[in-house]
């Protein structure tokens, strides 16, 4: 058991100095990133927005309930848009493009696979890795940091709509409070940079049970709960090894 | 190229710097385009060559028969460097197919139409965009020229009406159709057919079976063709070889092959359920298995 | 074509949105909103103990905050520290016998500096200094009062006594 698990982040592991080693080759093909930026980003922002917005609402009333027990309530705004920065923003939005865009991708590749469409490309002289799984890859870590800011910023807007609309707290002091105790470089930009890693990371495993999926359709069903299981687990320890030395 | 064709001896492996525009000439029937020197392969403990001696000549129709789970396939992929084998030598055009880099590899299949058993469309493309998919990946060709290239190929196979559909909308026939169109687009020197028959109607069949020869009478196109409905073979190869038990057990004219008379064909071509090919999986004793013998 | 085309503008359209948030959240809702400010002049404020303000707090008159702590140093000679509060111009009108105390907003929030409006006719100008300041509340101090005894904290400073007496 654990020797397989260590032969799959192995194999994981050479697969992703293939996806590098492939990137230069995939320039030639920016026009099929760019059609994947569209399938796993410009598609996944329903999603994103609507999480965004009910996670920043129940922060605000949860940390709201919390923070007037201490009577600091004033500090709403800096609590929210700190712990979605650092913490939720990147971390939510990799479990749920896990669950929306890393399944599509493992289903994509692992169909293609199956139906022999990647031995085509082969054949045709097309390389795979640069034709299908360095697109997918780019664009996961193209489009995951902008999917982030998207989800933070609807956050914010939730957490603003029950702090200072519901439960009367004043516009200015969240705004001001916010605003003095958060940070470009060591909050906002520490998210983009963790989520970029969860992008790399989500997409690489989801392109690599893909690719790697044994050809029937119940190698490609186990390969998408692989993906979703995988992904989540990376992201969380990744998030904690990242977090212990941005900090 | 063209200029000197008659210089190249019978039998003589190609030069491969003049291998390229070799898909349109005509007078060298005899020249040899694949050769294959004691192949041996196993796979996952199966033995599935044992020392298979192969030529393929330019410009005919091979075909290559076996019954099931004789590594026909297998074969395929081993002539275009998907698969290596354990020993042995396949040169193609000249070229050990095994000792080219991934750049020279890529160059030699780019000279290869190979139409696949599940036929392999990109799901995501049109038809249209389907059998420019080749033309687009290695040539910068301008657009028009393109859908001139493209429109020529789908009328060849009948389905230029279809050119906007996608692959899910079409038949099975269809999809092997627009496999063909794409396999031919770059009228590559070598089209490898793999298992075209399996599955298709009477009709779909025929067509098929009327495309690859008019293919071949037309352009002179060398075609490797493995299947095993002899029905459909023997009306468009040249000459058969017949694989079994890891060896090529028999080769000849379709015709000859049919009269033959080995326990191989017989059994192959009038279908026995017993014979060389045994019903039995290797097994132990029946009658241990069962607790009957003392 | 269309279809190759219509990928191209909503991935556009996303790298843009996307973006546009990752502005919002840079230019909005950090310290950046604040160095947004118009022109501004600085005046000077000593106190004996700032407690925990930091760089960037609000400068905060009547509870609306009206410029920022532009620096925070040690005087040499004094031993005290000097805060230099950068002023919004629009708010030009603060006389210039206000007084400047430190203060937390709530019991745990961060500490600001506010400003007493006094009555001069005269108002703070670029480089002026504010007289009057009050240091921040320690809480231990308090803490440590209450439980040993009004007399036995002897206080350190002329606010922090006069804190001390206003609780007794």
């Amino acid at each position: 058991m654990l020797a397989k698990g260590l032969a799959q982040i192995g194999a994981c592991g050479l697969f992703l100095v293939q996806i590098l080693r492939a990137l230069p080759r995939s320039l030639r093909y920016l026009r099929e990133t760019v059609r994947q930026v569209f399938f796993v980003g410009a598609m996944s922002l329903t999603i994103i927005m609507i999480c965004g917005l009910f996670v920043g609402m129940v922060l605000g009333l949860q940390l709201y309930h919390t923070l007037s027990i201490f009577g600091g309530t004033a500090a709403l705004g800096t609590v929210v848009a700190l712990s979605l920065y650092r913490e939720l923003g990147p971390v939510v939005t990799a479990l749920l493009f896990a669950g929306r865009a890393g399944t599509s991708i493992t289903a994509e590749i692992g169909l293609m696979r199956a139906t022999d469409q990647l031995d085509a490309m082969e054949m045709m002289a097309v390389d795979p890795l640069a034709y299908v799984v360095a697109p997918r890859f780019l664009a996961g870590v193209i489009a995951m940091p902008l999917l982030a800011c998207v989800f933070n910023a609807l956050g914010i807007f939730g957490a603003h709509l029950v702090g200072v609309n519901w439960l009367g707290l004043d516009s200015g002091t969240f705004w001001s409070n916010m605003t003095s105790g958060v940070d470009v470089w060591t909050d906002v930009m520490n998210g983009v940079w963790k989520s970029a890693v969860f992008g790399a990371v989500c997409t690489l495993i989801a392109t690599f049970q893909g690719y790697t999926t044994p050809p029937t359709s119940e190698g490609v069903a186990y390969a998408t709960t692989r993906t979703v299981v995988f992904s989540s687990i990376a992201t969380l320890a990744i998030d904690f090894v990242m977090t212990a030395f941005l900090m | 190229m063209r200029a000197f064709p008659a210089v190249r001896g019978s039998g003589k492996v190609a030069d491969p710097d003049e291998s390229d525009s070799m898909n349109v000439a005509t007078g060298q029937q005899d020249e040899i385009l694949i050769r294959i020197r004691g192949l041996h392969t196993v796979l996952n403990g199966k033995t599935i060559f044992d020392g298979v001696d192969l030529d393929i000549p330019r410009g005919r129709v091979t075909g290559i028969m076996g019954p099931s789970g004789t590594g026909k396939t297998t074969l395929l992929r081993h002539i275009t460097g998907q698969l290596a084998p354990d020993a042995g030598e396949i040169l193609v055009a000249g070229k050990s197919v095994w000792k080219l880099d991934r750049e020279a590899l890529f160059e030699l299949r780019e000279k290869i139409g190979y139409l696949f058993q599940n036929s392999a469309l990109l799901t995501d493309f049109s038809v249209f965009e389907n059998v420019a998919f080749p033309l687009r990946q290695h040539m910068k060709l301008p657009e028009e020229l393109v859908r001139n290239i493209v429109f020529t190929k789908l009328q060849a196979v009948g389905l230029r009406g279809a050119a906007q559909l996608m692959p899910s909308e079409l038949s099975g026939g269809m999809i092997r159709r627009v496999a063909l169109a794409r396999a031919i687009v770059r009228d590559p020197m070598l089209i490898i057919y793999d298992e075209p028959f399996v599955g298709l109607d009477p009709i779909a069949l025929n067509q098929i079976v009327k495309l690859i020869r008019t293919l071949n009478d037309t352009l002179r196109v060398t075609a490797i063709l493995v299947a095993h409905e002899f029905s459909a073979v023997r009306r468009v190869a040249d000459h058969i070889h017949l694989l079994a038990g890891g060896k090529i057990v028999a080769d000849g004219a379709p015709e000859t092959l049919a009269r033959g008379a080995t326990p191989w064909t017989r059994q192959f071509f009038s279908g026995e359920a017993d014979g060389p090919v045994p019903f039995h999986y290797p097994a132990p004793d029946y009658a241990r298995q069962l607790g009957l013998s003392a | 074509m269309a279809q190759r085309h219509s990928f191209q503008v909503g991935t556009g359209l996303f790298i843009l949105l996307g973006f546009a948030a990752l502005a919002y959240l840079a230019t909005q809702t950090t310290s950046l909103a604040n160095y947004r400010q118009g022109p501004s002049y600085d005046i000077v404020a000593r106190f004996t103990n700032i407690g925990q303000l930091k760089l960037r707090a609000p400068v905060k008159v009547a509870g609306v905050r009206v410029g920022s702590v532009a620096g925070i140093a040690l005087e040499p000679d004094k031993l005290d520290a000097r805060v230099t509060l950068s002023i919004d111009d629009r708010y030009d009108k603060i006389p210039d016998d206000s007084s400047a105390s430190i203060f937390t907003s709530g019991l745990l929030g961060d500490q600001y500096v506010a400003l007493q409006p006094g009555g001069s006719p005269t108002n703070f100008k670029g480089g002026d200094e504010v007289v009057l300041t009050q240091s921040s509340m320690q809480l231990e101090e308090l803490i440590g009062k209450y439980l040993v005894g009004g007399d036995a904290a002897k206080p350190k400073s002329p606010d922090a006594a006069a804190s001390g007496d206003k609780k007794e």
